[in-house]
């Protein structure tokens, strides 16, 4: 079996993780729930070997190098750390309900690589300008952030409709945690995701200055990146205000999660030649 | 009012609105939403280009708010000076409170505020006061360096804490983005940013700045001695190497290989593998088949010099080349161009594809001619930078990330442990403080009374 073909299997494992999570979470059942985190420990440790045995195949093609150097190898890298973040979170809170969103995005995030027919997933030699350790650790770091921002936006979105209380659909969220955890779980996402997007950004700038001798120069993917960047810590400073709590934080979250999606997807769209992520 | 009085006036609600955390979030926002806009509209092109996308009414808007280099533009700038001037007056703002904080002389535990607090634990135990303290002290020592114990009427307390430098986190950070605005700008007005092309075995010193159209001249000269480039299987290209070698007064004084990603740095004067070209070769080696008889012979010749055809048939010469050569909507890559002029006859332009050597034959002519072989020169192409800012970036790199660190995932905490006799029994009773993570703080908590044989 070769990695893509494993990648594939633990796609549709993520996929159940992700239906059972949604299960328990809309019947209000306990048994789905636990079998649900077995299931995403398992894809995450298949995720795991995945990634492993891509590396390794990359070497026994003679051009072995971190699996982290195109769109695909990224995109399950990013399924892989939202998987990991999100099972952390499980467990220090005890709650499953964020898992029925955070779960269908690292499954999104695997399918979208697996199935997409823009998305090559074959192993390729690495050009020139990407043979950098800075570039693996900047591609670790950004993707570090943006699943911390991702599961932040799980939370927000839960939040949100915990604030809406519409009698028959608030009894949906009976489990899921108060809502000041909410807010402090959004919080504590925030912060270690803008940690992570201080060192990818900083990284991504010291790799250019060492591949083309500027560390800053405005492209739209680097632009995006700290368009995001200015979101959150707008969010940040947003939480010292007051009447800023709850819900607003709740909605910059999002906000600032649709960015972190443009700046990996929709940047290529855009005119602009960020040699990194454009197939 | 007289005129000072309100000057002073105004000037306080000035510093006032410099050091609001609203005037940061209107900021950061207006940063944010005006960046989109030089993402969606090219930067830096020429006007003709924009004239072709936008028309003349628009490109003369955008340009009068210097759209087409916004991030460069006076209202770009202006933003992201008066982010610092906000970062600054608050910093000296909230320093002095903070200050009396962290360099506090004589530490005041107060513990009726902590009886205060909500989310204290509180049990007995039916050991003395005096016994406890031998077991909490220790306890308390596991995960706070200070520590005090203070008599109380019938007890005592144990006041702990750690982590009061932590409140500096937030003005590192806050420095650190002074840092960058400040590097930044040093770069952009020591430094400079251009390149040049040398071909293999010639020397330059001077650099063509980017979109400026002037040249810089630097006080030494730069050889390249050689270029090589390399391809995987697959035609992609692996690696790109220029040996270069830099001369002071006509001396070679260091000579090394750049590849992409590492860079030579001389003199404050950073030198980048960026791009390379391959330059019109000096002496080609071609084939001549004869269509009748099939017999070919070779011959090497220069570029641009006419030569007898064996035989004496006529005269040809190779008179140009060029990298990319486009035939009927296909591009046939490399290409030399010849004129063949036959003895009975008129000047033939003969086109010769490096890819495809029968690409002759379709000319019908008695010869058919392929280019075997030839030189193959290149020029390095090499940005060129010096950017005396660097060093205050880089510290404001480390300096924010060491910052956000500490801001994010330390706090300053403090605790409470308060042991009095009741009656026979001891009653305890732990709580505790913190800055931040107030729900790590109370699982601290949780732990130590766990620990306390509760
Ligand atoms: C790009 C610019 C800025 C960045 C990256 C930045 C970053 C940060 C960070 C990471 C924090 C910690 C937040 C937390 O604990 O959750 C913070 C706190 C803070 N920032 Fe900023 N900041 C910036 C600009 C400003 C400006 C212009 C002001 C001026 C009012 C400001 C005022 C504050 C205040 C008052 C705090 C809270 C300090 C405390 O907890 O005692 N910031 N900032």
């Amino acid at each position: 079996m070769n990695s893509s073909n494993l990648l594939s299997i633990v796609t549709f494992i993520y996929g159940t993780a992700a239906f059972l999570y949604i299960v328990s979470w809309i019947f209000k059942k306990q048994m789905p729930g636990r079998i649900a985190t077995w299931v995403a420990i398992i894809a995450v440790v298949g995720n795991t070997g995945g990634i492993a045995l891509r590396w390794i195949e990359s070497y026994r093609l003679g051009i072995g190098h971190a699996p982290l150097s195109n769109m695909y190898e990224s995109l399950v890298f990013f399924a892989w750390t939202i998987g990991i973040i999100y099972l952390v979170v499980e467990q220090t809170y005890k709650n499953r309900t964020i898992g029925a969103l955070a779960t269908p995005l690292a499954f999104m995030a695997i399918a979208y690589a697996s199935l997409s027919p823009n998305i090559n997933n074959q192993i390729q030699p690495l050009i020139p300008a990407l043979k950098s350790n800075w570039l693996i650790a900047h591609v670790i770091t950004c993707f570090i952030g943006y699943a911390a921002f991702a599961i932040a936006f799980g939370v927000s979105i839960i939040y949100l409709f915990k604030q809406r209380k519409t009698g028959g659909k608030q009894s949906m969220f009976v489990r899921s945690p108060d809502s000041s955890v909410l807010d402090e779980l959004t919080h504590q996402m925030v912060t270690l995701g803008f940690l992570f997007l201080t060192i990818g950004i900083i990284t991504g700038a010291v790799w250019a200055n060492s591949a083309w001798g500027s560390y800053w120069s405005w492209d739209p993917k680097e632009t995006w990146s700290l368009i995001t960047w200015f979101i959150y810590a707008t969010l940040l400073h947003a939480r010292m205000m007051r009447g800023w709590e709850g819900k607003r934080i709740a909605y910059l979250s999002i906000i600032g999660f649709m960015a972190v999606i443009f700046t990996y997807f929709g940047v290529n769209l855009l005119p602009g030649l960020h040699s990194y992520g454009s197939g | 009012m007289n005129k000072k009085t309100g000057s002073a006036d105004f000037s306080g609600r000035l510093w006032k609105l410099f050091a609001s955390v609203k005037l940061t979030v209107v900021l950061l926002l207006s940063l944010a939403v005006t960046s989109i806009l030089g993402t969606i509209i090219p930067q830096n092109e020429s006007a003709d280009a924009y004239l072709n996308e936008y028309g003349e009414f628009l490109y003369k808007i955008l340009s009068a708010f210097d759209i087409f280099d916004m991030y460069h533009s006076w209202w770009f700038q202006f933003l992201l000076l008066m982010l610092t001037i906000n970062v600054v007056v608050c910093s000296i703002n909230r320093f002095s409170a903070s200050w009396k904080i962290i360099f506090v002389k004589n530490l005041f535990f107060d513990v009726s505020k902590f009886r205060n607090l909500a989310d204290k634990e509180e049990f007995t135990d039916s050991r003395s006061p005096e016994d406890l303290k031998s077991i909490y002290v220790p306890i308390v020592s596991r995960s706070f360096r200070y520590r005090r114990i203070e008599e109380t009427g019938n007890g005592f307390c144990i006041f702990a804490e750690k982590g009061r430098w932590t409140r500096i986190g937030v003005y590192a950070v806050h420095l650190s983005v002074i840092l960058l605005l400040v590097g930044g700008l040093i770069g952009s007005i020591f430094g400079f940013a251009g390149f040049v092309n040398i071909p293999e075995g010639e020397t330059v010193n001077d650099i063509s700045l980017n979109n400026i159209g002037k040249t810089q001249r630097l006080n030494f000269k730069i050889r390249c001695d050689n270029f090589n480039v390399k391809f995987y299987d697959s035609g992609a290209p692996s690696e790109y190497r220029s040996k270069l070698t830099i001369l002071e007064q006509g001396k070679s004084v260091l000579t090394r290989d750049i590849i992409v990603n590492d860079p030579l740095r001389y003199k404050g004067i950073n030198i980048f593998q960026a791009s390379y070209g391959e330059l019109p070769p000096r002496e080609i080696a071609l084939n001549f088949k004869n269509r009748v008889t099939g017999m070919s012979h070779k011959k090497k010749v220069p570029l641009g010099e006419k030569f007898n055809l064996s035989g004496d048939t006529g005269q040809f010469v190779i008179e140009g080349y060029r990298n990319s050569y486009n035939f009927g909507g296909h591009n046939l890559g490399k290409t030399f161009m010849g004129i063949l002029t036959p003895n009975n006859g008129s000047p033939v332009h003969v086109i010769l594809p490096v890819r495809f050597p029968f690409f002759d034959g379709m000319r019908k002519g008695d010869l058919i001619i392929s280019v075997e072989d030839y030189d193959h020169r290149y020029y390095t192409g090499l940005q060129v930078t010096r950017d005396p800012g660097v060093l205050v970036v880089y510290s404001g790199f480390l300096i924010m990330i060491l910052g956000c660190f500490i801001t994010f995932f330390m706090s300053h905490q403090r605790l409470c442990v308060e042991i009095s006799k009741s009656e026979k029994k001891s009653r305890i009773m732990v709580a505790g403080t913190a800055n931040k993570n107030k729900l790590g703080m109370q699982n601290r908590i949780k732990n130590i009374v766990k620990s306390m044989g509760k």
